[in-house]
């Protein structure tokens, strides 16, 4: 019995959670919606789009981290104020990097991201034509 | 399709050869794709296991802010605060954050060695702070307020603890992520040379 318990203690260690939880409640536009249901779909998009920062694998829109929250309130009260989402964006890239958002811009490093699948759509039609064209010769 | 079979038997033509060449397109293609993504994903800067998201505002001034006192009897921080001519850390902090503990001697130690140390208090509630310092030490001269963590947004930081070395014109100079362990002092205080 007495050698279960180590065992258990550390499994019970490592279940905590990874990001400790402050004991301030959520910021009043984390989840609270726009009243202008424009505004809302504006900020919903947005907030879909920016990566939390703290879970890394979800967009704020999705994610319960603190951070999360407050950065979904930050973009709640911009776009309130009349901003608009791009620049709130931008606002987010200049400090976090490109990698702060979903929706990179096209420069000179994404670029394949956007053309590299015509590129290669293009070439597959090309091999394919030169196919048919032989079978017929044949 | 039957009759077409004893043309498909190769025969090593130059346009025969030029056609096999053609096939292994693809499978090119496919490699320097497939190689692209292998190394984005474990040796690029951007990648989803740089766990550290560094701040871009390194080398550039502070964002505006005007904090409120995290204590009572202790001033909040603004940007003007951080642009005094001589350099100065700028600690973001919070007193449920458990690696803030550990970083707490090596604050101390850098306050002896006559450093000047700013505090942004992260969603924390006064009497929260003033238990942390009670405890842990307390070597910070302002302690700003950020309830929502529109500061540190504003700063590139994406988690406590996070150190900044700002020069005396308020501009961000080095970013340390993350505790401040005894090694990392001397790294600190460079900077902090550097920036003078």
């Amino acid at each position: 019995m007495k050698r279960l318990i180590a065992p258990v203690l550390i499994a019970l260690l490592a279940a905590m959670p990874l990001h400790a939880q402050s004991r301030m409640p959520a910021a009043q536009w984390a989840n609270q919606q726009l009243p202008d249901p424009a505004q809302e779909a504006e900020a919903k998009e947005l907030m879909e789009s920016l990566r939390c920062l703290v879970c890394q694998g979800q967009s704020i829109a999705d994610s319960d981290a603190e951070m999360a929250s407050d950065m979904r309130a930050l973009v709640r009260e911009r776009i309130a104020a009349g901003e608009n989402p791009d620049d709130i964006r931008d606002w987010l890239i200049q400090r976090y990097g490109r990698w702060i958002t979903y929706n990179p811009p096209l420069d000179t490093v994404t670029w394949p991201l956007w053309f590299l699948p015509l590129i290669l759509i293009g070439a597959g039609v090309w091999l394919a034509r030169g196919r048919f064209r032989r079978r017929k010769e044949s | 399709m039957t009759d077409e079979a004893p043309m498909a038997a190769p025969t090593e033509t130059p346009t025969a050869k030029k056609k096999h060449l053609v096939l292994w397109v693809p499978l090119a293609f496919a490699v320097i794709f497939f190689g692209f993504f292998a190394y984005a994903l474990y040796f690029g800067t951007d990648s989803p296991q740089q766990r550290a998201i560094e701040s871009q505002m390194v080398g550039e001034q502070v964002p505006e802010m005007d904090l409120d006192p995290a204590v009572p009897g202790r001033p909040g921080l603004r940007t003007a605060d951080l642009a005094t001519g001589e350099p100065k850390l700028l600690n973001v902090f919070a007193s449920w954050c458990v690696p803030c503990i550990t970083e707490a001697p090596q604050l101390m130690q850098l306050q002896n060695a006559g450093v000047t140390i700013e505090a942004i208090a992260i969603r924390d509630r006064p009497q929260d702070v003033y238990g942390f310092l009670q405890r842990w030490g307390d070597p910070f001269n302002r302690i700003g307020a950020d309830p929502n963590s529109q500061a540190q947004l504003a700063l590139g930081s994406s988690g406590v603890p996070e150190t900044f070395v700002i020069d005396g014109n308020g501009v961000i100079v080095h970013q340390h992520i993350g505790e401040i362990r005894p090694e990392n002092v001397p790294e600190i205080l460079n900077a902090l040379e550097n920036a003078r």
